[in-house]
């Protein structure tokens, strides 16, 4: 039996029971084939079916979901018609790469062992032989000290790498097909690139064919030959990926390009120079019990500062870990600073809510990113809006009935929605609800933590743009904090980045259009994968700290040891100072303008 | 918990939760008109056979003293199911209160209420019962306090590691943010979503409070003649176990059927629409 094509799906479809016991068909009428060495990939939002598929092609159905259908991998095929059944191939000739890996290790083993368990369960190999093909793995992935790293337990490497591990335990049996499922969705941007890079090298290397689940158009270009979009689990379009960029034909995809990148329909018009609402001066603040010098055992924040002006939108970004929440944690109350100070108009703060009066809480409000635990599942709409209206505002009976539907007008939602629960919601609904709870308080400053981040790209420009609106007609400020940037520019006139709790940039949008920058901020906007093919093989491979070994300080730079223009003799001696760049951004850095250009 | 009528929420449970509310109404329903229906007044004898059979007269027979088992019985199901079913109420609401103020409340009060909880747990039960019975006699007052004291603990475990998991929540942070007092917190951002949990803990805690109360009453503890709960009819019969007697084998099916019954619905309402 001779084929072209080395994986062969006709007319998939797989089928659930609905919550109404109805059988509710999530896959429907997929068809598609895989050549040898080659890379497809499955993009849609959640619940387009692209999971459910990538699942499907190893024989496996969640939850008791039915398929049917035909699917072959090589010479097996679903039904076992085959010499074996996909089922059987599952682990050996068929991989799979998770979205976290750092949930899929074992944290009590070494990850050499878990790495070369599928070689030593399926007895492809000898454990010498596995142990070395692991290296050889380890060396084309790019991982540091590739003979040795092996012997470490999970906890001892960071999310990029496991995850780079974990693409060798999928490859470490030459499978005929790796399944990829959303695999860098959880990293950095920063850790992103390198990660993209080592699964493409090696993907070519081994001549893997592929299956690459995504929902970001702009990865799914660098790792892809071809291209499926999904839509409420119907293909929507199937085509090379140079040609579905430039000349894509379904309207569903065309929304997907244009939300790649956000832009916001609203601009607000604020005046040059806004009376400051809200200051934080010189704020230091972490975990743990405090020293004698005020510093607290686990710092997180260092002598941040920033000014928001009245109806603003400042926009904070960084990697997690930078501390960006923590500010508006700082700023709500919830966490006292060590030393610093944060004012509201004019008003000093309290550190803690506790010592706040009710119109200032009121005046300052949280949203937070993950709207399914944000939001009680234990009340309904209304009673959770009603709550806020109550508590700050004294509205009851009709009065807050009232108030409760203009709300969620406001966020475009039906008046209806105040008697469901949230867990009856969609993801987007949720975070609309999540806004509206803030707004009920009319507040002076919304402190928004990763409000978007969760959220499809097509929910996330529908959020961004009521963002901007809600900025334009009510006159409410944002703190808006996220690790993209470009959702960042799109809606903020101010950006500030901050890295391991201190502010290393802070300008004007445009500021950030064209360099310079710090170098951190530089190394942030090029890993930002850019909407064409060529980009992951044009991008240079991130050139090494030249002061990596140096110990870590809070007293020097604090990208010291990752900056790959740092200047020895000049950098590891003094602290950095603050240099205003001719453009009006203020950068933290040994170098001057001119050597941030060059 | 759906908040549709109830009729929907009874068809909606599994063959095994309805199996366990049918019992479990049957013994409420036993508990409430036990006394009114009984044919005979529970303490008078009125067979000259003792340990008799089935018959027309005695449907259950009659027991180690001629007095007749079924109304015995239908009057000893008010105490074990009011009794327990006090006594889970106190315990629970004790246990549950003192778990969402050390949740909500400073921690030196958490670690206080905790290393309190801690000493009272290594207390064998039976034998704290025992030892309090001893000192204060028996009475229906006494005993509802010494078991509903005996399992605060239990439940106060339980219910503080669920509070202290939802306090990290970030509605319980919004909650905070938005300057709300700590009975507000406890009581209607967390005490809602504890209850499926704890539904399920107190059915156990109500199963262990009928055996405690019957096994007291086996020990002659427990409620003192001629009151009689169904622990103390197994008791009081033990001697017709050799020539299987139903004044012994009646009372003890019906503590298993009412314990197994009360299981099967809490277990079946817990477990339905989990997502």
């Amino acid at each position: 039996m001779k084929s072209p094509s080395h994986v062969e799906v006709r007319n998939l479809a797989v089928t659930v029971r609905g919550p109404d016991g109805r059988p509710l068909r999530i896959v429907d009428d997929v068809s598609f084939d895989v050549a040898r060495g080659e890379v497809l990939a499955l993009i849609g939002e959640s619940g387009s079916g692209k999971t459910t598929i990538a699942l499907s092609l190893m024989g496996y159905g969640r939850g008791g979901a039915a398929i049917s259908g035909r699917i072959r991998v090589g010479d097996a095929t679903l039904d076992g018609a085959g010499s074996a059944s996909l089922a059987r191939q599952r682990g050996r000739r068929i991989t799979y790469v998770a979205q976290s890996a750092a949930a899929a290790f074992n944290p009590a083993r070494r990850v050499i062992d878990q790495v070369m368990e599928p070689a030593l369960i399926h007895r492809t190999e000898s454990a010498k032989a596995a142990r070395a093909r692991a290296i050889d793995l380890f060396r084309a992935l790019a991982l540091p000290n590739p003979e040795t790293i092996g012997s470490r337990y999970p906890h001892e490497l960071s999310g990029g790498q496991l995850q780079r591990l974990m693409a060798a335990m999928a490859l470490i049996t030459q499978p005929d097909l790796v399944i990829f499922d959303e695999p860098t969705t959880a990293l950095d941007v920063t850790t992103q690139v390198g990660v993209l890079q080592a699964f493409r090298r090696v993907v070519r290397q081994q001549g893997a064919t592929g299956v690459y689940v995504s929902h970001d158009l702009a990865v799914v270009a660098q790792m892809a030959d071809q291209i499926l979009v999904l839509n409420r689990g119907r293909v929507r379009e199937h085509n090379h990926v140079g040609a579905l960029l430039e000349a894509p034909m379904d309207d569903y995809t065309q929304l997907l390009i244009a939300a790649a990148h956000p832009v916001v329909k609203a601009q607000a018009r604020t005046p040059a120079k806004p009376e400051p609402l809200l200051e934080i001066a010189g704020v230091s603040a972490g975990y743990g019990p405090i020293d004698r010098e005020g510093r607290p055992a686990h710092p997180v924040l260092s002598d941040v500062s920033l000014t928001i002006g009245r109806g603003a939108a400042v926009g904070v970004i960084g990697e997690s870990g930078s501390g960006k929440s923590t500010v508006a944690r700082v700023v709500a109350g919830l966490l006292a600073p060590a030393s610093g100070a944060v004012t509201l108009a004019g008003e000093p703060l309290a550190p803690t809510v506790a010592g706040r009066t009710r119109e200032q809480l009121r005046r300052v409000q949280i949203v937070f990113q993950n709207a399914d635990v944000a939001l009680n599942p234990a009340h309904s709409v209304g009673d959770i809006l009603g709550r806020v209206l109550r508590f700050y505002h004294d509205l009851r009976g009709a009065e807050a009935q009232r108030r409760v539907a203009e709300l969620l007008d406001l966020i475009r939602l039906p008046a209806a929605v105040a008697g469901r629960r949230c867990d009856e919601l969609s993801g987007g609904q949720k975070q609309r609800v999540n806004l509206a709870r803030a707004l009920a308080a009319k507040p002076d400053i919304i402190l928004c933590d990763e409000v978007t981040s969760a959220l499809d790209t097509v929910v996330r420009g529908a959020i961004l743009d009521l963002l901007a609106e809600l900025r334009r007609d009510l006159g409410v400020a944002y703190l808006f904090i996220s690790h993209d940037i470009a959702t960042v520019k799109a809606l903020c006139d101010e950006v500030v980045v901050l890295y391991k709790g201190t502010r290393v940039e802070s300008g004007r949008r445009d500021t950030y259009d064209t360099s310079p920058f710090h170098p951190y901020t530089d190394l942030l906007i090029s890993s930002v994968p850019e909407l064409r093919p060529g980009w992951l093989a044009d991008e240079s491979v991130q050139s090494a700290a030249p002061l990596a070994h140096q110990p870590e300080s809070t007293e020097l730079c604090r990208f010291l040891r990752r900056c790959p223009v740092a200047i020895p003799g000049r950098c590891d001696v003094a602290p950095p100072p603050l240099r205003t760049m001719s453009a009006g951004n203020v950068v933290l850095c040994h170098r001057t303008e001119a050597e941030l250009i060059g | 918990m759906s908040r549709g009528s109830p009729l929907r929420a009874v068809r909606a449970l599994p063959w095994s939760g309805k199996i366990g509310l049918v019992l479990v109404i049957f013994w409420v329903a036993i508990a409430v008109v036990g006394r009114f229906i009984a044919p005979y007044p529970p303490g008078a004898f009125v067979s000259y056979e003792v340990f008799a059979g089935a018959s027309g007269q005695f449907w259950f027979g009659s027991d180690f003293l001629g007095r007749d088992v079924l109304s015995r019985l239908l009057v000893g199901a008010q105490f074990t199911v009011g009794l327990s079913a006090i006594a889970v109420t106190i315990a629970v609401s004790l246990g549950t209160g003192l778990a969402l103020t050390a949740a909500v409340g400073p921690r030196w009060l958490d670690e206080l209420l905790s290393r309190a909880m801690d000493t009272l747990i290594s207390i064998p039960s039976k034998i704290f019962a025992l030892v309090l019975v001893a000192a204060f006699g028996s009475s229906i007052v006494l005993l509802t306090i010494v078991v509903s004291i005996t399992y605060v603990p239990g439940n106060f475990r339980i219910a503080r590691s669920l509070a202290v998991g939802l306090t990290r929540l970030d509605y319980v942070e919004v909650a905070r943010a938005r300057g709300e007092g700590r009975i507000y917190i406890a009581l209607i951002e967390m005490l809602p979503n504890m209850i499926r949990p704890l539904l399920a803990d107190i059915g156990l805690r109500f199963v262990f409070i009928v055996l405690l109360l019957s096994g007291l009453s086996f020990l002659g503890l427990g409620l003192q003649p001629p009151d009689a709960d169904l622990g103390s009819l197994v008791r009081e019969n033990v001697s017709g176990l050799g020539v299987g007697a139903l004044a012994i084998l009646v009372p003890a099916a019906a503590i298993a059927s009412l314990t197994v019954g009360v299981n099967l619905l809490i277990d079946a309402a817990t477990q339905g629409k989990v997502k």
